[in-house]
């Protein structure tokens, strides 16, 4: 069997991304097309991890339903209402429009920070990938504490995934679609099968007592001991910001640019309402068991297999690939700005090894959640820039792409809003001694957007005064 | 050919998900539940690859 022929990859070399260039009309996708790939990417390996979470930390049945679905419809109102609009209109990545406003000195500052966090992601899905293998091979894995590798067999696993993940992300957009679309309409089922399996050993007898049973064994409002609290807040606040980066940091536009229209956005609707509604309910259900069986640190693995057997197995492994696949596919066009003339592919690659080498330390898995507040602190601010410039600017007279427009290398306006956003978001999150570290991210978009007017304003008034030939 | 295989893909589905609502009303134990989940798993991995891909090129030449 030709597998380059089933996987239509023979055209791999000629592959063209549009890393530097509007995607042509004629390239956009069917909203099937993005619903595959949203619904395959939000069912992650993590799932296994943060639907257990709430259950640790004492949320009660209401909180949590209700909590995920505001949270999930202002996520996917996120996606559909400033990412996707600004993907369509531009039609270019995150990437290349912060280029044309900041400047290529700016950008590739940026470029390098968010190539080296998506590197991290893919590094902690290839983590958690390989604890999936590891129970498959009997090699036993590094625990969630772990900081270091702990044996040969470990590392090794941990690069076959990662040689894996890293070839299917180098063939493009096309072919991490079509790994995601093979796995999309598979993997919600095992968590639901899961979940809905272990529901008698728990004590439901049917759909009558349910409820009943969910308040008092499953998320019972109390956290175990250790714990804080969580109440209602904290899971709607997690699931409309777990993926800010993605949704009001534009991270996404490097999807949405192949989207015929805006309202495509709500194709992440899929993956918000079976990943993280769905999934993280049936988790938190299997992990609420574990714990009754007194396993009180369950890792992925452990959890899928005990509700799923094999299949919960390949489950994480599955969700690992189908999340980490489109990770380095963004990271290759994040650090493709810094060498814009080098092959997408070859790019990809190097990120994959990079990535590889750092999920050989669990570090990456178990200090994932300080990760992802860092990962928010960098990247809202700049959504809010991007969505400032091109859909406010024309309209209040001022010249969007001004670093193109006037052929500026560092944009002092937009510096001065990131690092003004990042260091006022993290002196908040300090100073109210907030418990959750995405909570900065809103606040972050919030001041770059007004302060990025004010000091655009009077940059351009400076620049117009100077040279005479500023013009919207 | 085509139609075969999306059959057995789908039937894979169906073996994936529905014993788990065995298990739920009791006629069902959870090692056989386990067993037809793996079954179905290898049948839809080892027929889906298939012809998913050509819908896939399909839908998007007619985009094109």
């Amino acid at each position: 069997m030709n597998i380059k022929k089933v996987l239509n990859l023979e055209d791999v070399e000629v592959v063209n991304e549009y890393e530097r260039e509007p995607v042509p009309e004629s390239k956009v996708k069917g909203f099937n097309k993005f619903v595959g790939l949203v619904a395959g990417e939000h069912i992650a390996g993590t799932e296994f991890v943060i639907g257990p979470l709430f259950v640790l930390h004492g949320v009660s049945a209401g909180d949590l339903f209700l909590g995920l679905l505001i949270g999930n419809i202002l996520a996917t109102l996120s996606w559909t209402l400033i990412c996707a609009p600004a993907a369509v209109r531009t039609r270019l990545t995150i990437f290349y429009q912060l280029e044309k406003i900041c400047g290529y000195n700016l950008v590739s500052i940026y470029n390098f920070i968010n190539g080296l966090l998506f590197a991290v992601m893919a590094a902690a899905m290839i983590g958690v990938s390989a604890s999936a293998i590891g129970i498959l091979l009997d090699v036993e894995g590094p625990g969630l504490t772990s900081l270091y590798p702990e044996s040969l067999s470990w590392v090794l696993i941990i690069m076959a995934v990662g040689a894996v993940i890293a070839v299917v992300a180098t063939f493009g957009f096309d072919v991490v679609a079509k790994f995601s679309s093979l796995f999309a309409p598979w993997m919600p089922l095992i968590f639901l099968a899961a979940g809905l399996a272990v529901l008698p050993q728990l004590g439901v007898t049917g759909f009558g007592n349910f409820w009943e049973i969910a308040n008092e064994k499953i998320w019972t409002g109390v956290p175990v001991e250790g714990q804080t609290k969580y109440t209602f807040w904290h899971v709607m606040i997690f699931a409309w910001l777990c993926n800010n980066a993605m949704h009001i940091g534009l991270s996404d536009m490097s999807i949405y640019r192949y989207a015929k229209r805006p309202s495509y956005g709500l194709a992440s609707g899929f993956g918000m309402f079976i990943g993280h509604y769905m999934a993280w309910i049936a988790s938190g259900i299997l992990c609420a068991l574990v714990l009754r069986q007194g396993n009180l640190n369950p890792s992925p693995g452990a959890i899928a297999f005990m509700g799923a057997g094999i299949a919960g197995l390949i489950c994480v492994i599955a969700a690992g690939w189908t999340t980490a696949n489109p990770t380095i596919y963004r990271a290759g066009l994040a650090v493709q700005g810094l060498f814009p003339t080098m092959k997408r592919w070859k790019i990809t690659v190097a990120i994959g090894i990079v990535a590889t080498i750092m999920a050989c330390f669990p570090v990456i898995v178990s200090k994932l959640d300080q990760y992802l507040g860092l990962y928010a602190l960098v990247a809202a601010p700049v959504g809010a820039v991007v969505l400032i410039d091109i859909f406010l600017f024309p309209k209040i007279g001022l010249v969007s792409n001004l670093a193109e427009a006037i052929q500026l290398k560092f944009n002092l306006s937009v510096a001065f809003t990131w690092v003004l956003a990042m260091a006022v978001g993290y002196w908040l999150y300090v100073y109210f001694e907030a418990d959750f570290y995405f909570f900065l991210a809103l606040p972050s978009w919030i001041i770059a957007a007004i302060v990025y007017i004010l000091t655009a304003y009077l940059q351009q008034d400076y620049f117009s005064k100077r040279t005479k030939t500023l013009s919207p | 050919m085509n139609y075969i295989l999306k059959t057995i893909s789908y039937i894979g589905l169906v073996l994936t998900l529905f014993p788990a609502f065995l298990v739920l009303n009791g006629s069902l134990d959870v090692a056989s539940y386990k067993m037809w989940m793996l079954i179905g798993t290898i049948c839809w991995f080892a027929t889906a690859p298939f012809w998913i891909f050509k819908d896939k090129k399909a839908s998007k030449e007619s985009l094109q």
